[in-house]
């Protein structure tokens, strides 16, 4: 076989290489250029060299909002991993009844952000929101436009209700593929019901599991749009997040060389909790199959 | 420990099965009734589809028969789930809980029962040095190979030691030949310390042969013969025994009780294919002269048939179409009148010419009617097995 060299066809990189830097090289790097100076019009601007990264990291608004973000993140994971696997676990495995639940629990996932947070919000009224008049009506004082706390249980319910389905169907085809086979052996060796779910059923939904804790995570930590409508990030700041805080900075205030170090940051962040939980999940596949070669 | 006894036992894998007298077709298992002795090391032999599985199934309590009863003793376990029946099942394919070492999953069947954790480590250790798999104990049960997660699936079937039975669905299908010959052995060893009722589902019959005492013979949803492999071999109960059981199975002779509609004196005591007569003995008569079928056949094994060159009395001309070396026999086939024939004989023998002569020795010359041997003098001592003989209701 003969190898024409034909140094011409780089041309045809280049429609994808011009899309990219489009898209997403050249506004990347103008941000790390607005994180470097200071600008106060399109014709006046200084260089300030690592002084917004220095406020940023001292800015106690964006410590406040990142603690809150994780606060959220792992509360939304410690409620909706083990219930959608118990939703997955009783769900009806065939006939009609098992396409009527799966229709029923895929309904929040096609519902867009912005509309869930307003059928949030009207839900969680207290004068004509079923939640919120109920709530009042059993004599719990509750608010969540005016205490921190019902607003911050209220997003989060909210998340909860959205997005347990996704972690529920997840689970839902780990468990539908795990073998009969398994099961009869258990019945067989006389295993409880909680030591099938414990040493056949669990393990074998650890990869599903996997990828609906990573979904859940990134999910939960770019959140944005719900609690803006639902709260608008109050009442004060007890349910603004990373992402809203960085809205208000970059385009409420017009601060684009602190809101540009910042969302740097906030990458960093995401990088960095993305490659941690990467590595963890190689570390964890590697010592599982590490004895493989000592036979 | 216990004495499994089924009675009037069907299954249909269909919603709504037909009768099972019109329509057969429907189920995997018919009207089957059989004993299985406490401490009997059982083989259940058949082709594949003939129900063996399902039969299995529904011992260990996986599957609820469509009609009849299994009883363990005298308990009838119909409504019992497989935990309650305390039975051990080793599947087919392996199972391993791959989530823990080869001891964890040894140890599981013990853990369920409440067992002390000095006890369990004992009996877990006994079982691993058994089975060879003491090295591996450690291993995650995940990173086996086929045969040692086969190998840790049987441990956990054996390390209990009070059930009522141990099934095993074809466990050595996935494990190498040199293994499996060990494996089988192990497993009656296994047996014989145990006393335990063992019953092992093959579509082998040679693993059949070294495993069990006794064969259950299983064709169409029905165990047409029980018995030890030798009278499987000698008396086959049903044409399809024969067929199946062998290698290669029994030669059949279809015949008539006279030539061509004639009656004629002198053919009293035989029977006719084509034009050729065959001597059958007094019992056979006997059982021909109430029959009305014309379903008839003759069988005789390979192994029985005499061959020589030079006709003698008693014997029948065949052509010689081809002679196979195998070793430790010459399996010859001859074409006996247009039928295809097949004999074994021993490997020193020279034979040179197109044309042999075949004797067939009357004692194994057996008379199917309708596919069931009949005309066989009665044995004493095994009652079911004259039962089935006769069930070939050729009335």
């Amino acid at each position: 076989m003969n190898k024409v060299p034909n140094n011409k066809a780089w041309w045809l990189v280049l429609p994808m290489f011009l899309l990219v830097a489009f898209s997403a090289i050249i506004p990347l790097m103008t941000v790390v250029n607005y994180s470097l100076q200071d600008i106060f019009d399109q014709n006046t601007a200084y260089f300030v060299g690592v002084e917004w990264y220095q406020e940023t990291l001292r800015n106690t608004r964006l410590h406040d909002s990142l603690l809150r973000q994780f606060g959220f993140s792992f509360s939304v994971l410690i409620i909706e991993i083990p219930l959608g696997i118990a939703v997955a676990l009783m769900m009806p495995t065939r006939g009609w009844q098992a396409s009527t639940v799966l229709i029923l629990l895929a309904l929040p996932l096609l519902i867009p952000w912005n509309v869930v947070g307003t059928i949030w919000q009207v839900f969680a009224r207290g004068d004509i929101g079923l939640f919120g008049w109920t709530l009042n009506n059993l004599g719990i004082d509750y608010n969540y436009t005016s205490n921190p706390l019902d607003a911050w249980l209220t997003v989060l319910l909210m998340d909860v209700w959205h997005w347990t389905s996704l972690v529920a169907l997840l689970c839902y085809s780990g468990l539908r593929a795990i073998p009969d086979a398994y099961y009869q052996a258990a019945k067989i060796d006389r295993a409880s019901g909680w030591a099938v779910f414990w040493y056949i059923q669990l393990p074998r939904l650890r990869n599903v599991l996997v990828i609906g804790v990573l979904l859940r995570f990134m999910d939960s930590f770019m959140i944005y749009t719900e609690p803006f409508v639902l709260t608008g990030g109050g009442p004060g700041t007890s349910t603004t997040f990373l992402s809203q805080t960085l809205t208000q900075m970059a385009i409420g205030q017009f601060d684009i060389g602190p809101a540009a170090a910042f969302s740097l940051v906030y990458f960093l962040i995401v990088l960095l909790v993305s490659w941690l939980f990467f590595t963890t999940i190689t570390h964890m596949e590697k010592s599982d199959n590490g004895n493989k070669h000592d036979k | 420990m216990a004495t499994i006894t089924l009675k009037g036992l069907a299954h249909s894998y269909l919603a709504q099965p037909g009768d099972p007298h019109t329509h057969p077709q429907d189920y995997a298992i018919q009207a089957l009734d059989h004993v299985w002795k406490q401490g009997g090391a059982y083989a259940l032999l058949g082709p594949s589809g003939c129900g063996k599985s399902t039969l299995l199934n529904i011992i260990s309590g996986l599957l609820s028969p469509s009609q009849g009863e299994v009883l363990f003793d005298d308990r009838v376990v119909n409504a019992l789930t497989p935990e309650k029946r305390n039975i051990a099942q080793v599947f087919q394919f392996p199972v391993v809980y791959d989530a823990m070492t080869v001891e964890e999953n040894l140890a599981f069947p013990l853990k369920n029962i409440k067992m002390p954790k000095a006890q369990i480590k004992i009996k877990v250790r006994e079982i691993a040095d058994l089975l060879e798999l003491t090295d591996s104990l450690d291993k995650k049960a995940k990173n086996l190979s086929a045969d040692q997660k086969q190998k840790v699936s049987m441990a956990r079937g054996l390390v209990r030691e009070d059930v009522s039975a141990i099934l095993f669905d074809e466990p050595l299908t996935v494990i190498d030949p040199n293994l499996k010959w060990k494996l089988r052995r192990k497993l009656k060893q296994i047996h014989e310390q145990l006393n335990i009722t063992m019953l092992y589902v093959t579509h082998d019959q040679l693993e059949a042969a070294t495993f069990a005492d006794e064969i259950a013979l299983m064709y169409q949803g029905k165990i047409v013969q029980f018995g030890s492999p030798q009278e499987l071999f000698e008396r086959p109960n049903h044409t399809f025994v024969g067929y199946f059981i062998g290698s290669p199975g029994m030669n059949f002779i279809p015949i008539k009780k006279s030539e061509k509609g004639k009656k004629n004196e002198k053919d009293k005591g035989r029977v006719f294919y084509q034009n050729i007569s065959l001597a059958i003995s007094g019992s056979q008569q006997e059982a021909l002269k109430s029959c009305h079928s014309a379903n008839l056949k003759l069988g005789i094994r390979p192994e029985f048939i005499e061959l020589s060159e030079t006709s003698e009395a008693n014997s029948f001309a065949a052509s010689v179409l081809s002679v196979q070396h195998l070793g430790s026999y010459q399996l010859v086939v001859v074409d006996f009148s247009g039928l295809e024939m097949q004999v074994r004989v021993a490997e020193k023998m020279q034979f040179s010419g197109a044309t042999v002569y075949l004797v067939f020795p009357s004692q194994w010359l057996k008379l199917y009617i309708d596919e069931y041997l009949v005309g066989e003098p009665v044995l004493v001592n095994k009652g079911d097995y004259k039962n089935e003989s006769k069930g070939g209701n050729h009335e």
